[in-house]
């Protein structure tokens, strides 16, 4: 790794923690400017007690200061502040709570669109303009078409009327559907990028010595060519995480889940603002963090690749 | 005459003949002068899939213009709701071509009714207009969302490319900073507020109809979608503002607005409409999303991620209200997508090249 590697990696994380302070700030100025505090919604409580609840929260003090306080409690304990719905828990307590569950159904989806993703464009590639390709090409483009809400909703009835299954989420097999619902998008985007790549890699020079020198087919692609044609698969990993991190949002409303995506939502339509704050700027900082471990990754691993 | 050797190359003048006038007319190939436009439609027609996506498209945006003005009910008419009467509960969760009480009545006394296509929904509204005016809903965010994007992009990436030094400098650090925010969730975070913020604002204005979700869906598209298109314009415009054509205008004293206005913008117009045409399908795709998770248009007004997720508290006995709009946005999103893929194919020049 040179200085020209070493200066790109490090202004790459500046520019992370920047994105990282403009989410902060972004979700706790917007989150400010709706009308009326969080308990305007509640039942009329005496002024006394209202002021009483805002000096609790902090709720009395100027806003720029309730934006110091609030950005050093991050830093400092990684503390997002009380749930206002949920009486007695901290933002932090449910969302690592719901992260159990949605951690354990995005890294399960994300391996699995990883695998099937790269054996399928393989193949793909492998078989151009043949039947299988053609087939594998039709299918990754209607998956890539459909939302992930109707995806869910087609195999939740699927699960429902062919499979009789009837809860969801709860146990291990109820977390199969929700799990496929969320890796076909990721898997059918990483098949089309590995069939690219791969169909780049395989006109190369180096393929065609190997080829001539009698290297057998199998030995071909896992040993020349899947290393170069997986390089751009690479960048894909933090979108992915970005889709999956979404796309369970809508996943987990669907088929039930008790993970960080239910409770988002519910506390979108709950009003719970330091809960809407909390996970969007935890979930966002991963999705930022994810982001440029994939660049540097891809950077780091390609020598020819230049940097801007 | 000496005779010809059987392996000669020699040819034989005599068995040539001059060719007619008629021969020659024959030989003579016209073709008129085409232009890039003209070359890109031909390529365009030549593609199947694109074009098919493209009659699907006009099919259903005719479909949504059209079918409202003839259709006999209301996307918010509760067909059971009688003057001084209670609501008559036989018209709700009709399936498809059944008929409410009065209906009925109506049919037997040798009357033509109407039938409900789709069923109604809970409410007992018709099924089928609800999804007509959805799509509608769904299409008009689209294209508005593209057009809002293409306007900011395409302005703020021309000036950073063109003007360069220091305003491309501030231009594309904040491109990067907004480029690497995950879009959905600020997406989320941003419709959650300005819903409540402008929810009250609109009330009385004719914006009401429209409704604080899809003006808020707007202002976030307009804040956060704007800077891929930017940089694409951006990085067109570096290249081409080199050009000699560039050098002669700057040499006959033209300014910098007439330059970009009439040389640049229109030497990467392709680029510009293929990833606008892009960009429709995604908007629907967020709006789609956004109205799924209850942050969409405003109750009654339908839009297909809405009816979708209303369909899912009853999927089980009425999973046909599910199926219909779901048929609906994938068909959309999927022909949208054939059709920026064709157009890209048959305009971007630096494919043709």
């Amino acid at each position: 790794m040179n200085s020209k590697t070493m200066l790109y990696i490090l202004k790459r994380i500046l520019l992370a923690i920047l994105t990282i302070w403009v989410v902060i700030t972004v979700t706790f100025f917007v989150v400010h400017l709706i009308p009326g505090g969080p308990f305007t919604a509640e039942k009329a409580v005496s002024p006394e007690v209202e002021a009483a609840l805002k000096e609790k929260y902090g709720l009395d003090k100027p806003l720029f200061q309730q934006y110091i306080t609030y950005l050093k409690d991050i830093i400092t304990e990684f503390d997002f502040g009380p749930s206002i719905k949920q009486r007695g828990r901290t933002v932090v307590d449910i969302i690592s709570d719901g992260m159990k569950t949605s951690a354990t159904l995005g890294l399960i989806a994300a391996a699995s669109a990883l695998v099937i993703g790269v054996v399928l464009g393989s193949v793909a590639a492998l078989k151009r303009n043949k039947v299988i390709d053609r087939v594998i090409m039709v299918i990754t483009t209607a998956f890539i078409s459909m939302p992930s809400f109707i995806m869910g909703t087609a195999l939740l009835l699927l699960g429902s009327f062919v499979l009789n299954m009837h809860t969801f989420g709860d146990t291990a097999g109820g977390l199969i559907l929700p799990t496929i619902t969320l890796a076909l998008y990721p898997m059918a985007h990483i098949t089309r990028l590995t069939r690219s790549s791969m169909l780049d890699v395989l006109g190369q020079d180096y393929i065609r010595t190997a080829k001539a020198k009698g290297v057998s087919g199998p030995k071909i692609i896992f040993g020349h060519a899947l290393k170069n044609a997986l390089i751009p698969v690479i960048t894909y990993f933090g979108p992915m995480l970005a889709y999956i991190v979404t796309g369970s949002l809508v996943v987990e409303k669907i088929f039930g889940v008790a993970g960080i995506g239910k409770e988002f939502v519910s506390s979108i339509t709950n009003r719970d603002y330091p809960m809407v704050m909390g996970t969007t700027i935890i979930l966002a900082s991963l999705i930022v963090i994810m982001n440029l471990v994939g660049d540097i990754l891809y950077k780091v691993v390609d020598p020819r690749i230049t940097l801007e | 005459m000496k005779k010809k050797n059987p392996f000669s190359m020699q040819v034989d003048l005599d068995q040539f003949i001059p060719a007619t006038a008629e021969e020659k007319e024959y030989m003579v190939k016209m073709r008129p002068p085409s232009t890039f436009f003209k070359d890109g439609v031909k390529r365009l027609l030549k593609n199947k899939v694109a074009t098919v996506s493209f009659f699907i498209i006009v099919f259903i945006t005719i479909a949504c213009l059209i079918i409202p003005m003839v259709w006999p009910y209301e996307y918010d008419e509760q067909l059971g709701q009688q003057l001084f009467k209670p609501v008559d509960p036989s018209y709700n969760n009709l399936k498809p071509f059944e008929y409410g009480a009065t209906e009925l009545e109506r049919i037997e006394n040798g009357e033509k009714v109407f039938p409900h296509i789709f069923g109604t929904d809970s409410a007992g509204r018709d099924y089928f207009i609800r999804v007509v005016y959805g799509t509608r809903i769904s299409l008009t965010v689209g294209f508005f969302a593209s057009i809002i994007v293409l306007v900011i992009g395409m302005t703020i990436g021309s000036l950073a490319g063109y003007l360069g030094g220091k305003v491309d400098l501030v231009i594309m650090r904040i491109v990067d900073i907004i480029y690497s925010l995950p879009d959905m969730l600020m997406v989320i975070l941003l419709a959650t507020v300005f819903k409540l913020v402008f929810g009250d604002a609109l009330k009385g204005t004719f914006l009401e109809a429209i409704g604080g979700n899809i003006i808020s869906l707007f202002i976030v598209f307009a804040l956060l979608y704007w800077v891929s298109m930017a940089r694409l314009i951006r990085g067109q415009i570096l290249s081409l503002r080199e050009q000699e054509y560039v050098l002669s205008a700057k040499a006959t004293g033209a300014g910098s607005r007439w330059i970009i206005m009439k040389h640049l913008v229109p030497n990467c117009i392709s680029v510009i409409i293929i990833s606008t045409a892009l960009q429709i399908p995604s908007a629907i795709f967020t709006e789609s999303y956004l109205s799924f998770i209850g942050l969409g248009v405003n109750a009654p007004m339908p839009s297909l991620g809405s009816l979708a997720s209303d369909a899912l508290n009853g999927v089980m006995s009425y999973p046909y209200r599910l199926v219909i709009p779901a048929i609906v946005i994938s068909l959309i999103v999927l022909s949208l997508n054939l059709f920026g893929d064709g157009l890209r194919d048959a305009f971007d020049p630096k494919i043709n090249s």
